[in-house]
Order: structure tokens, then C-alpha cells, then sequence
């Protein structure tokens, strides 16, 4: 019998979540790590000319990982040379045999799914039921569809062919670490680029560890080159002079600064950037289903995601319903050991973005909106915040306006369509957008109007790599995934 | 000026802009001079300001709705008859280009080409989208699709050679994929881009669609640059003019292409899908399926 017949709020509606305790369920598998990663230079582990290393930890409890070289400008010349050097053999080949070895990478990675998804944990702090359940086999989907198109180019772009450019300077984000890279991995070696590619300075393993994969798939040296390093690094990968094109993923006050950097270039570009969705929520939806979405587009990755569904927008006759199921809800979220397979909320990726965090609703809360967090023990070593809604929000509170990057949700309401509208396209971002509504000819209006790369329509955060993304405004140029974004890697001749 | 031998005196025109559907000169009152091939002074040209671009970029924001929402069928007619209405006043324009130093010979084979490209470009309004946006076939239970949508303003900057030919080959594929235009002529031979004014008048295109500035690139560049309701900028310019457009565009995350200024304007290979393709946004809708 269980304990205690009420919920942590002490209210006896809600009648599930801590009826019973959850034993801890760890996730065990051996993430297989070393205890210092060089960089990835010409197919090989080498030793930064910088001679220096930095700490990988792990959020969820502060604990060193492993030590990271640091590339200096030496590194990072290397890396393009050994790139340059391969490109006239990568992109000589058959793409037959360039997309066998694209195949192979998605086949390894899939072998080792569970060593990756306990890495990617690890390292950046999410939930291992979604490093499990979508990174890792997303990440080996990316190279599985991408390798099917390498012998298929003349199909690309119709009446004219599709070259590769050469040596593609990459920079990836924190927040999805193994699946960003395979999203721009795959287009540019399926294309016949060669790639200098830099993960984020805190999480930089997954993308050593692909290294160990490329090797086991005897991918030609050079091909793709892993150097990591904070901000300085990856000014000097988007920088470089051997690079044909850079392709960006992070926020959008950095893509501007690389904009700037790279002005009087003719370096191609992409950039995809932040976001500030609206999860828009009509009367006739169906409700349940669309407190799900607005959690799943909120609370997924602890709101670690450029297109999360940061603002919700809720028709006025259901508002009132919709923000109570959500408290609902969200009281039985469990926020802790990311390592647990019961965990729905992880680690903060680091404590400069906790304190993000934390600064944006302080202010949430002096700008006079209405805070909501739920009862939530968090563990006392790691990064942690609780999952946090705002009502009375309005359109000028920073909340509504700025990329909060956290598991943290304002809500605003409407009352008719254009309302909705107006209100959703009242920001400089256009990355995504969500509809929850029973009409079929009400979602495709509003997909219409929105400005925003992406539309969900009743769900919120899918993704597929034969599907592009990619944002509007200052969202970003350029899309990832689908015959469009592999078209973003070519010189059409 | 020239006064032929008959012995009455011409009536010149007044070049205006055409802005917003209406000929106007430069809020400013600002001209200058421009003289024919032969040095003899021809006209007074509107000598555009920012105040002007803004005011253009406003114009073409409130056409671009109604543009945007025009059947892909109607915005290729209303091509075709730009294009009848230069074969018509063929002979006017090319005189225009001889008067300013084109060769007879170019100023005609530049004509026909330019009918020709807005042809061409009249064609590709109801077709880019079968070729640029896709169904997609996702692992999920929805109905996955990606379809272009205009950018909104577009701000051209026209080469100073070919005028007329140059200006025409950025402006058409812009316009043909549902996007308004603030334009700047060349500056060395502004006055055909006047000429071009007067027939898109009278083309069916709707007013504040295209407008066509004259001035001089390095007052009105940093403009282009900054202006965050341009969306994106389509430039045939060079060295220095690239750099700031860039940098410029860095603030708002503008879409900038270049053309090549000294490229073969005369050529098919000055046409095509990629001019649209870079002047549309692409949307990716994801549809649930079953209920």
C-alpha cells in the first residue's frame, strides 16, 4: 500500500506521480571513456601544440570526465591542411563508395547506441531516455539518409550540377551534441566536402569518441577533423582562409559576431540560430494531448533547444483549463540523476547557463509576471533547475522576448486568430512554431502566417533528417536535412 | 539639350522615381546632371536619399501581402505584360541606351534579351515551387511538407552596366517568387531605370512592388545595409560596397547575394532557378495524420 494517498502539493486531486516511490533505475552501460582525448587530426589522436588540456564535466554532479586538448592556431591549420589535402580524393570518389563509408559510420554508431547515449549523458546532462530514445539513433539516422544520397547528386538540383565546395568549417552546439554533428556531417561528406568541425567546449566526447567510429570505418585521413576549444577555437575554424564555407549552429549574438568576422569574404554561410517558438493552443484542441506537447516542447533536453516552445499562446475560453492541467503535470515531473531512466528533466549543461537561468526569471519575476514552480527536490551537487512557468506575461517582459534556453515557459493568451498570429511573429526569431487545434484548414492558415522555418502541428520537437529545418529572421539562413539541405553544401555548376 | 532643325522647340521630360506607384522626385529636392555620350546635358535625376529608400522600403512593405498572395497564374501574366509593354517601347528604351553610349547593335540584342529574360522569368512564378519545396517522407505519422515563401523586401542594387539589362535580370526572378523591390539604378546611366518606371506603371504590376531608386551607391549602401525591413539584399557590386552590405546585414541576419557586376548579363546563364531559390524562405509544415 502505498505511504501517502496525497501528492506533494498536498492536494488530493491529483492521484498519481508519488503515489509510490521510484526506485532509482540507472542506466549502466560503460560509456567506455578515456581519461584524455587529443584532437582528431589526418585520421589520428594527436596532442595539441598549444600543450594544453581542458576539464570535460559532468553537470548532473560536477565530477571531472575527462581532459580536452585545447586547439590553439597552429591546431586548427593543421586541421584545414590535413582537409585540403584529402578533399581531391574524397571528392574524386565514386559517390557510391563515399556513401558506403557514410552507411558504415550510421551502422557503427548504431552498434554502439547505448556506450553513446551514456556519454552523451554524461557529459552534457540530459535525460538518458532521451539520449537513448532520440540523439543517438537520430544522430545514426542523419548518416544513414545522407549516405544514400552521395550517388544520387545529378538529382539535386535539376539542370545543373552539384559540386562539392571544399573544406567546410563547422561549429556545434552544446545542446545536442552527437545528433549536430551528424546533421552537418552528413550533407557535407555525402556532398564530397571535407569538414574541420568543433564541438562545444562541454561537450566535446561524443564527437572523440564518432572519432574512434571513423577510424573502425577506415574513413580516408583528413576527411572530417575534430579540434576543440572554447570561443577562441572556433573564431579561428570559421575564420580560416582554406574555409569554403561555414556552417554555424548556436546562438544568434555569436552568428552575428561571425557575420561580422567574415564581411569582407565571399565565405558562404549557415546559420541556424536561436529561437523564441510559439506553442499556440486553440480552443478546439485536444487538450490533453496538448498539455504533452507543450511539455514535451518546453521541458525536452531541460529547454537546452533552439526551436523549444518557449511561449505559450493559449485561446482564452481554455486558458484557465490549460494552465491548471499544466501544473498538473508538471508537479510529477522528476528532475534529477540523468544516468536514471525515470528522469525527465536532467542537469543545466553548466553553470554559466544555470545562471542564465536563474538571472532571466529573476527578472521574469520583477517584471511583475507570475512565477510557478512546483514543489521539486533537486540533488545538492550538479546543475538543477526545476521546470518554472509564468503566467501574466506580457509581450515586453525579457521572458517573452529573449531565448531563455531553460526549462522555463511563459504564457500569454489570445482571443481571436489574428491575435495569434500577430502576437507569435512579434519577435526578431522565426526558428519554429506549434498549433494545437482539431481543424486541419485552421493549421495550414496558420502555418501560412507564421514566420517561422518549422511548424508542428498537435506535436512539438520532431524531427527527421529527409525533413528541413532551419529559421526565418534572425533565426538563421540556410536549412539542415531533406534534398534543401544538402543543396546548402553545393556549388551548383 | 538638342534642338533639331525643324525649328520647335521639344518638350523634355522631367525623370522622376517611381515609388510606391507614383513618380516623384527625392524628398530632398536634391538632383544631378547627367549628359548623353555626346556631353551635351540631357536631364536632372532624382538624387535619392535615405529618407527616400526608407520611404520606399515602406511602400514596398504594404504591397508585399497583396503581392505575396497574388496566384503564382497571375504574377506570371503580369510578367508577360511588363514584358509586352517593353517589346512595345522597344525602339524609346534602346534609343535611351544609345543616347548614353550603347552601341545600336547591343542596345537592340540587349532589348531582346531583356524581353526575353522577363519571359522567361514570367514562366518560373507557377513553376519554382514543384521544383524547391518537397513532401518529405518522415518516420512519424504525419504528413511532412517544405514549401518556399517570398522573403519580403528585397533591396537591389543594380549594376551600372548593362542598365537596363542588369537591372531587369535582379529585379525579375525577385518579384516572380512573390517579394517587393527597392531598387538602385545604375548610377552612370540612370535614366533607362526612369524609362523601366514608366512601363511597370502601366504593366498591371501593382503599385509599390518594384521601386526604383537613382542616386549615388555610397550615400545610399550603408542604408541598404542596416535597414532591418529588408530581409535580404541582391547586390551587383564589388570590393568595399560587399564588405559593408555584409556587415550591415550582420545585424538583423539579412539574406545577402551578390552578382557579379562584369558578368555575362547577355547570357541564359544570367537566368534561372538559382536566382529564385535565393530569394525565397522555406517552410516545413508537420501535419499529423489520422484522427
Amino acid at each position: 500500500m502505498p505511504r501517502n494517498r496525497r501528492n506533494r502539493a498536498g492536494r488530493a486531486g491529483l492521484i498519481f506521480g508519488d503515489l509510490w516511490e521510484f526506485d532509482p533505475a540507472p542506466e549502466t552501460a560503460d560509456p567506455k571513456l578515456k581519461p584524455r582525448y587529443g584532437l582528431f587530426i589526418n585520421g589520428s589522436f594527436v596532442r595539441p601544440r598549444t600543450g594544453r588540456h581542458f576539464d570535460s564535466v559532468n553537470p548532473a554532479n560536477e565530477r571531472k570526465l575527462a581532459e580536452i586538448a585545447l586547439a590553439g592556431p597552429a591546431d586548427v591549420d593543421a586541421a584545414y591542411q590535413a582537409a585540403s589535402r584529402a578533399f581531391r580524393g574524397w571528392s574524386a570518389l565514386p559517390g557510391r563508395e563515399r556513401g558506403k563509408y557514410l552507411f558504415r559510420i550510421a551502422r557503427l554508431l548504431q552498434d554502439r547506441a547505448r556506450e553513446f547515449a551514456v556519454a552523451e549523458t554524461m557529459d552534457g546532462g540530459k535525460p538518458i531516455r532521451e539520449s537513448r530514445d532520440f540523439d543517438v539513433p537520430m544522430a545514426a539516422a542523419h548518416f544513414f539518409y545522407h549516405a544514400g544520397w552521395a550517388d544520387k547528386l545529378e538529382y539535386v538540383a535539376p539542370g545543373r550540377r552539384a559540386a562539392p565546395l571544399g573544406v567546410v568549417g563547422q561549429v556545434i552546439p552544446w545542446n545536442f551534441p552527437l545528433l549536430m554533428l551528424a546533421w552537418k556531417l552528413g550533407p557535407a561528406l555525402a556532398m564530397g566536402n571535407c569538414v574541420v568541425l568543433k564541438p562545444a567546449e562541454t561537450t566535446s566526447i561524443t564527437a572523440l569518441k564518432l572519432a574512434e567510429i571513423l577510424q573502425d570505418a577506415e574513413l580516408p585521413p583528413g576527411v572530417v577533423n575534430f579540434v576543440t576549444g572554447a570561443g577562441e577555437t572556433g573564431a579561428l575554424v570559421m575564420g580560416h582562409p582554406s574555409a569554403a564555407k561555414v556552417a554555424f549552429t548556436g546562438s544568434t549574438e555569436v552568428g552575428k559576431a561571425i557575420m561580422r568576422q567574415l564581411a569582407g569574404t565571399d565565405r558562404r554561410m549557415t546559420m541556424e540560430l536561436g529561437g523564441k517558438a510559439a506553442n499556440i493552443v486553440f480552443d478546439d484542441a485536444p487538450i490533453d494531448q496538448a498539455v504533452e506537447g507543450i511539455v514535451n516542447g518546453i521541458f525536452f533536453n531541460q529547454g537546452h533547444v533552439c526551436c523549444a516552445g518557449s511561449r505559450l499562446l493559449v485561446h482564452e475560453p481554455v486558458a484557465e483549463r490549460v494552465v491548471s492541467k499544466l501544473k498538473n503535470r508538471i508537479r510529477v515531473l522528476r528532475v534529477g540523476d540523468p544516468l536514471d531512466k525515470n528522469t525527465d528533466l536532467g542537469a543545466i549543461n553548466s553553470r554559466a547557463q544555470l545562471d542564465k537561468i536563474t538571472r532571466l526569471v529573476a527578472s521574469g519575476v520583477r517584471e511583475g509576471a507570475v512565477k510557478f514552480q512546483p514543489p521539486c527536490p533537486l540533488p545538492e551537487k550538479g546543475f538543477y533547475f526545476p521546470p518554472t512557468l509564468f503566467t501574466k506575461v506580457t509581450q515586453s517582459h525579457r521572458i517573452a522576448r529573449e531565448e531563455i534556453f531553460g526549462p522555463v515557459l511563459s504564457i500569454l493568451t489570445f482571443r481571436t486568430v489574428d491575435e495569434a498570429i500577430e502576437k507569435a511573429n512579434n519577435t526578431p526569431y522565426g526558428l519554429s512554431a506549434g498549433v494545437w487545434t482539431d481543424k486541419g484548414s485552421r493549421i495550414l492558415r496558420m502555418s501560412t502566417e507564421l514566420k517561422a522555418g518549422v511548424v508542428w502541428a498537435n506535436t512539438f520537437n520532431k524531427f527527421d533528417p529527409s525533413s528541413p529545418f532551419g529559421g526565418y529572421k534572425e533565426s538563421g539562413f540556410g536549412r539542415e536535412g531533406g534534398r534543401q539541405g544538402l543543396l546548402d553544401y553545393a556549388r551548383l555548376e | 539639350m538638342r534642338t533639331p532643325d525643324t525649328g520647335r522647340i521639344p518638350v523634355t521630360k522631367t525623370p522622376k522615381v517611381y515609388l510606391g506607384g507614383a513618380f516623384i522626385r527625392s524628398e530632398s529636392a536634391r538632383t544631378f546632371k547627367i549628359s548623353g555620350a555626346d556631353g551635351a546635358f540631357f536631364a536632372n535625376i532624382p538624387q535619392c536619399t535615405r529618407k527616400d529608400l526608407r520611404n520606399a522600403v515602406e511602400a514596398a512593405a504594404r504591397a508585399g501581402s497583396g503581392w505575396a498572395r497574388r496566384s503564382p497564374y497571375n504574377r506570371a501574366q503580369i510578367l508577360y505584360r511588363l514584358a509586352e509593354m517593353l517589346e512595345a517601347r522597344g525602339a524609346e528604351l534602346a534609343d535611351s541606351l544609345v543616347l548614353f553610349g550603347a552601341r545600336r547593335a547591343d542596345a537592340a540584342r540587349g532589348m531582346a534579351v531583356a524581353v526575353d529574360r522577363l519571359i522567361h522569368y514570367a514562366g518560373w512564378a507557377d513553376k519554382y515551387e514543384q521544383l524547391l519545396g518537397s513532401v518529405n517522407p518522415v518516420a512519424t505519422a504525419h504528413f511532412n511538407f517544405t514549401v518556399t515563401e517570398p522573403m519580403g523586401v528585397v533591396g537591389v542594387i543594380a549594376p551600372d552596366s548593362p542598365p537596363l539589362l542588369g537591372l531587369l535580370s535582379m529585379v525579375a526572378p525577385v518579384i516572380a517568387c512573390g517579394n517587393t523591390v527597392v531598387a538602385l539604378a545604375s548610377e552612370k546611366v540612370p535614366y533607362p531605370a526612369v524609362l523601366l518606371g514608366e512601363m511597370l506603371a502601366t504593366s498591371d504590376l501593382p503599385g509599390g512592388v518594384v521601386n526604383i531608386l537613382t542616386g549615388f551607391r555610397r550615400e545610399l549602401v550603408p542604408t541598404f545595409a542596416t535597414h532591418a525591413h529588408l530581409r535580404a539584399i541582391y547586390a551587383a557590386v564589388e570590393g568595399e560596397d560587399r564588405r559593408a552590405l555584409r556587415l550591415g546585414a550582420a545585424e538583423s541576419v539579412k539574406r545577402v547575394r551578390f552578382a557579379d557586376p562584369r558578368g555575362d548579363w547577355f547570357s541564359d546563364s544570367a537566368q534561372g532557378l538559382e536566382a529564385i531559390r535565393g530569394f525565397v524562405e522555406l517552410k516545413t509544415t508537420w501535419h499529423p495524420i489520422g484522427s
